[in-house]
């Protein structure tokens, strides 16, 4: 204890720590689920409306390409600010934890959209015809041809997410969603505890690499080409 | 019974119509091998995908067992094809699933779950294209034989009554490709499969087809019995067709006939007559003097055939013709 206070005579209050640790962790799962939960069937849906593709419609596609664009170039913390009256009608608060999660699916599932359409296309185009030839239907194709075979490219997808999240999550720091980032900004930006940012910001590198590292694990799995 | 009553197709490209087939009707007889030939670009890949309905016809009907299919709706459709067995040249395997699952794949679309059913078919069906050993491997370690073979077993699963085959062969070295035209012809003996097959080499319509079409610039320039278009082809993309599946006969062509003394007869044996030897004995008995300047025997696919380019010289050779067309064989005449 003494060693630690040696280095680190600032933070009081480990405990404190652990505490936006936990709470960054369940903005990124939750975040990260619902993210998937809404991205995907978008992303999907792109993918199957685009020209050339299965259900091609040019119109549905232009709006909803021009929307996930129009998300996609909102800086974040602009995107959690603007979108403040939204948040509060969906879960009852601005604050907290549950105050985070809809800027970050906001933020982040239109993201996600892009990753797996562009995932989808890797699928051949050989692979689709055949099930068609075998008298699947649309559903059956994207259910057990497109995404069994885009799952590697998926699982990327869902790591470089995870990953965009955890920065978007230090960013809600900044107003009011707790969590590392929280710290980082209050006590090592606002009140000049220069410890409290390298503990924060060592934290967030060792959950960055763990979350590529299974990532890694998870696409090498899945990924038989 | 596969039928085309005025099929024709054309794409629209930057609002103009291009013509990839013109008008055609054409029938394929149950149980046959009907072998469409091309060059790429010539249409074939748009004419087999017009049997299952992959390109929809820009006019005319299209009949399979008197079911007129361009007015199918949705589901009943997807019904047909479940009755039409198709294999690509990439083989177009499910790169995610194992040997035995890609196999299943088709039965399970057809909405079969019964675990102990599927793994009874998956097994037969591994074992009739010799991949029994390979059914928990994934497509990525197969060679492209081995693919094709699973492509086939897929094919095959749900019992269909046509089989069509999209350059199933193209990708694969020519040993493969003998193997797997062994495959398919055991297929259409046993099952009594009706099988189209596009290609652009005479050989693999040579070693399994009955009946063949030539298709050139999306018209149909020739159509017949192999053996007639094979030993008396009369378009010039047919005779290029050919000349490719016999390389001898093509230079022998082009050798100065004047030069040899005599006249220059190409002699075409088929079936018994290959095997009787009627030249001999024809020579023996009129004294004339023949020199063979090139030749092949073959099968084209069941039916042996010989076809040899021949000089011939001698005071009777009218009647040595007249007693070798009588022997069966048929006689060109290339140069007097």
């Amino acid at each position: 204890m003494n060693l630690l206070q040696k280095l680190f005579p600032n933070i009081d209050d480990w405990s404190e720590l652990g505490r936006a640790c936990i709470d960054t962790l369940l903005m990124l799962g939750g975040s990260l689920l619902l993210t998937v939960l809404i991205g995907l069937p978008l992303g999907v849906l792109l993918y199957l409306t685009s020209k050339g593709q299965l259900r091609p419609m040019p119109k549905l596609y232009a709006i909803t390409s021009l929307l996930v664009n129009i998300l996609r170039s909102v800086p974040f913390i602009i995107l959690m600010i603007v979108l403040m009256p939204v948040t509060y009608f969906l879960v009852g608060t601005k604050l907290g934890i549950r105050g985070a999660i809809p800027p970050l699916v906001i933020g982040a599932a239109p993201f996600f959209a892009r990753l797996v359409e562009t995932a989808l296309r890797e699928v051949q185009q050989g692979v689709i015809e055949a099930s068609q030839a075998m008298g699947a239907s649309l559903w059956q194709i994207v259910r057990h041809v497109l995404l069994p075979e885009a799952r590697g490219g998926i699982f990327a997808g869902i790591t470089v997410t995870a990953i965009a999240l955890v920065g978007y999550t230090a960013m809600g720091g900044a107003i009011g969603s707790g969590g590392l980032g929280d710290l980082a900004y209050r006590y090592g930006y606002l009140s000049y505890k220069s410890d409290y940012m390298l503990v924060t910001v060592a934290l967030l590198i060792v959950l960055v690499q763990l979350l590529q590292m299974i990532g890694d694990r998870i696409v090498a799995r899945y990924s038989r080409r | 019974m596969i039928r085309f009553v005025d099929v024709h197709k054309s794409y629209r490209v930057d609002g103009r119509d291009i013509p990839a087939l013109q008008p055609f009707s054409l029938d394929i007889a149950d149980g046959e091998v009907f072998g469409i030939i091309g060059l790429s670009g010539a249409g074939k890949s748009t004419l087999i995908r017009l049997i299952n309905l992959l390109e929809r016809p820009s006019g005319g009907d299209i009949f399979i067992n008197d079911i007129e299919m361009t007015v199918l709706a949705e589901p009943a459709l997807r019904a047909q094809r479940r009755k039409i067995g198709m294999i690509f040249q990439h083989f177009n395997l499910l790169a995610s699933q194992t040997v035995a699952d890609n196999v299943a794949f088709p039965l399970r679309l057809a909405g079969e779950r019964d675990a102990a059913a599927l793994r009874a078919r998956v097994d037969e069906l591994l074992a009739r294209v010799g991949l029994s050993a390979h059914a928990d491997k994934y497509p990525s370690q197969l060679s492209g034989g081995q693919k094709q073979r699973v492509g086939i077993a897929r094919a095959l699963a749900n019992r269909p009554s046509i089989l069509l085959c999209d350059e199933a062969t193209s990708a694969l070295d020519p040993q493969t490709t003998a193997s797997v035209l062994e495959l398919l012809a055991e297929i259409n003996r046993e099952l009594k499969l009706t099988i189209v097959l596009i290609t652009h080499e005479m050989d693999v319509v040579r070693r399994v087809c009955d009946r063949v079409a030539v298709l050139d610039a999306g018209v149909i320039v020739e159509r017949g019995a192999v053996a007639d278009v094979f030993l008396h082809p009369q378009h010039a993309t047919t005779r290029r067709f050919v000349n490719e599946a016999l390389p001898e006969e093509a230079a022998s062509e082009l050798t100065p006939f004047a030069q040899v003394p005599g006249r220059i007869l190409r002699m075409s044996f088929r079936g018994d007559t290959t095997l009787t030897p009627a030249l001999g004995r024809v020579a023996r008995e009129t004294g004339i003097d023949f020199n063979i300047l090139a030749g092949r025997i073959d099968r084209i696919k069941d039916l042996p055939y010989g076809q040899l380019t021949l000089a011939m010289q001698g005071e009777h050779v009218e009647a040595a013709l007249a007693a070798l067309r009588g022997a069966g064989i048929e006689i060109e005449e290339l140069h007097r």
